[in-house]
């Protein structure tokens, strides 16, 4: 064997190892929640059963917690969007010392643990007679997804031609229509990328979420007290469904993107 | 912002620029300042305030440095985020290369598309998952013990390491993501350059692709850094006793001592630790903070 093959293997191999360290752990989880023992392990295997599902399904605090998960995601996804596109915008239109000035503030709450975000949100709010409950969470959120949305329209803004928007000021349309209908549409896909990640970040969220959310639960705070208040394999068989909703997620979106590759393919050739 | 009006007129500029300034003011910059103004006051009941013992005061800091096990706790914190975030480096530099530059785009997109999974599934159920794992009956054990390794069950939750094992699996994706954007926009003829110059594998990493993964590294660093030292989620579930997080301590004051005062106190340390590390990254790596934001 000459030593290119072996790097060649070599590398295979690790990459194999990484993939296995990140997978494993979930399916050692996600099959606890299918074994009939009462503490969640895979080993030794007991048997297949159903009973977790169940206790999951008849668990009123977990539908309470999908429902306020879902509700503060669907917040932070309309607030943060627009916040984060407006001030891309704007980023994108000022002098570059401006720019790099509101950049770095900008950025700065990607780089707060989110304890410190939690608790300076419900400081603040708190001087003005807010106490802590979901709407806080929500606001506290916003501040570093708005962040992670300006980002993408920012990188995505990089490959605009201002030039559009000057002909069609030339041509007489109206401020609203330039964005309405120039601008706006070049930004889709990052505007799109943006929401996605803001619902992800959000339903995610523990750090923040736990210093704000007052006695309101969210999921990850109800999986977080389960685990402390004594285990069963009931959150196994919650993680095994989120893990399956991932899975179902990432074949679509692989489906999709294969699809808009061939198409884009298509075009070439056909203007070939 | 004229070069805005010109273009979106006035009405319009005017709601963007709302919008950012209360972002920026609301929800950033003020809350800030409020925490750090907490820090300096003290916690008193109701009747007391305004009166004379309401004043600004540095004993809440004096609370932290009069505290040797806080300030150990402190300390640990910081070693063992440093730790966390060197094996990341360790274990991501080499995967970030090939994926970036051995492997088939192809199979690169597929080999992402499969991290998705990990990385969209909560920091929670990925530090529960390594709860499962370590504990006393469970898989690790066993299959150790079943190959014969060891005679007795390991207690692997106990003191750092079960943490370090936990962080490390939380947040390398963390760093991997920033290394193989950086080590990607590099010129591959620039690799091939330096080989057929006569460059050892050495020698062109690092002369050739460390430097250019520079803000990459930067970046992974800082995130992962900041992700442990403020990780509230993998301390709570894969600590013990003897070994305690600086975040269970803030925990500690404002949900048990109720003491918002020394709790923001605390966090403003928190949050200067990790301005100091990003400032310390961009000084020693020479980058720039939009390179780290990329």
């Amino acid at each position: 064997m000459n030593s290119q093959t072996f790097a060649k293997i070599t590398m295979r191999v690790y990459l194999a190892l990484f993939l296995a360290y990140m997978l494993l752990p979930l399916a050692i989880m996600g099959g606890a929640g299918l074994n009939n023992t009462r503490f969640p392990s895979v080993y030794p295997w007991v048997g297949i059963t159903d009973r977790w599902f169940v206790d999951l399904w008849n668990d009123q605090r977990m539908w309470g917690a999908v429902r306020n998960t879902t509700w503060v995601a669907l917040a932070v996804v309309a607030i943060s969007v627009p916040i984060g596109t407006a001030a891309a915008i704007l980023l994108n239109s000022v002098k570059p010392k401006v720019r790099s000035f509101l950049y770095g503030f900008m950025v700065a709450p990607i780089l707060t643990p989110g304890a410190v975000i939690g608790i300076s949100t419900l400081l603040f709010w708190n001087s003005f007679g807010v106490s802590a409950g979901l709407y806080l969470s929500v606001l506290g959120q916003v501040s570093f997804v708005a962040a992670y949305v300006m980002l993408l329209v920012l990188a995505r803004l990089q490959s605009f031609d201002p030039g559009l928007e000057e002909a069609a000021l030339d041509l007489g349309a109206s401020h609203g229509q330039v964005i309405r209908r120039i601008l706006v549409p070049h930004l889709y896909p990052a505007i799109g990328a943006g929401a996605i990640i803001a619902f992800f970040q959000s339903v995610e969220n523990f750090n923040v979420t736990l210093f704000t959310r007052g006695n309101s639960d969210t999921l990850t705070v109800y999986v977080g007290s389960k685990i402390r208040s004594g285990i069963t394999p009931t959150i196994n068989a919650l993680a095994l469904l989120l893990i399956i909703v991932t899975v179902v997620c990432a074949i679509i979106y692989e489906v999709l993107r294969r699809r808009a590759e061939k198409r884009a393919a298509a075009l070439v050739a056909v203007e070939e | 912002m004229q070069e805005l009006i010109r273009r979106y007129g006035i009405s319009l500029s005017v709601i963007m620029a709302a919008m950012t300034a209360f972002w920026l003011l609301a929800l950033v910059v003020i809350p800030n300042l409020v925490l750090f103004k907490f820090s300096f006051r003290l916690y008193l009941p109701v009747d007391q305030l305004g009166g004379p013992n309401d004043v600004y005061t540095l004993k809440n800091y004096a609370t932290f440095f009069s505290s040797p096990i806080h300030i150990n706790v402190f300390f640990l914190t910081i070693l063992y985020s440093s730790l966390v975030t060197i094996i990341c480096l360790a274990v991501t530099y080499p995967l970030a290369y090939i994926l970036a530059k051995v492997l088939k785009p192809t199979d690169t997109a597929t080999f992402f598309l499969v991290l998705l999974i990990p990385l969209w599934v909560s920091e929670i159920l990925r530090s529960f998952a390594w709860f499962i794992i370590l504990s006393m009956q469970g898989p690790l054990n066993a299959i150790l013990t079943g190959i014969g390794l060891i005679d007795k069950p390991i207690r692997w939750i106990s003191g750092f390491q079960s943490v370090v094992i936990g962080l490390v699996y939380a947040y390398i994706l963390f760093m991997l993501f920033p290394i193989y954007n950086a080590i990607q926009a590099l010129d591959t003829n620039q690799i091939e350059a330096s080989q057929d110059l006569g460059a050892s594998t050495w020698r062109t990493h690092w002369r050739v692709i460390i430097p250019h993964a520079k803000p990459g590294i930067a970046s992974g660093c800082v995130m992962v850094f900041m992700l442990c030292a403020g990780s509230v989620v993998v301390p709570t579930t894969l600590a013990s006793t003897n070994s305690r997080w600086f975040t269970e301590i803030i925990q500690q004051w404002m949900f048990e001592g109720l003491d918002w005062n020394v709790g923001s106190a605390y966090a403003f340390l928190l949050l200067a630790l990790c301005i100091l590390f990003v400032s310390l990254v961009m000084r020693v790596l020479n980058v720039r903070l939009v390179d780290i934001a990329k």
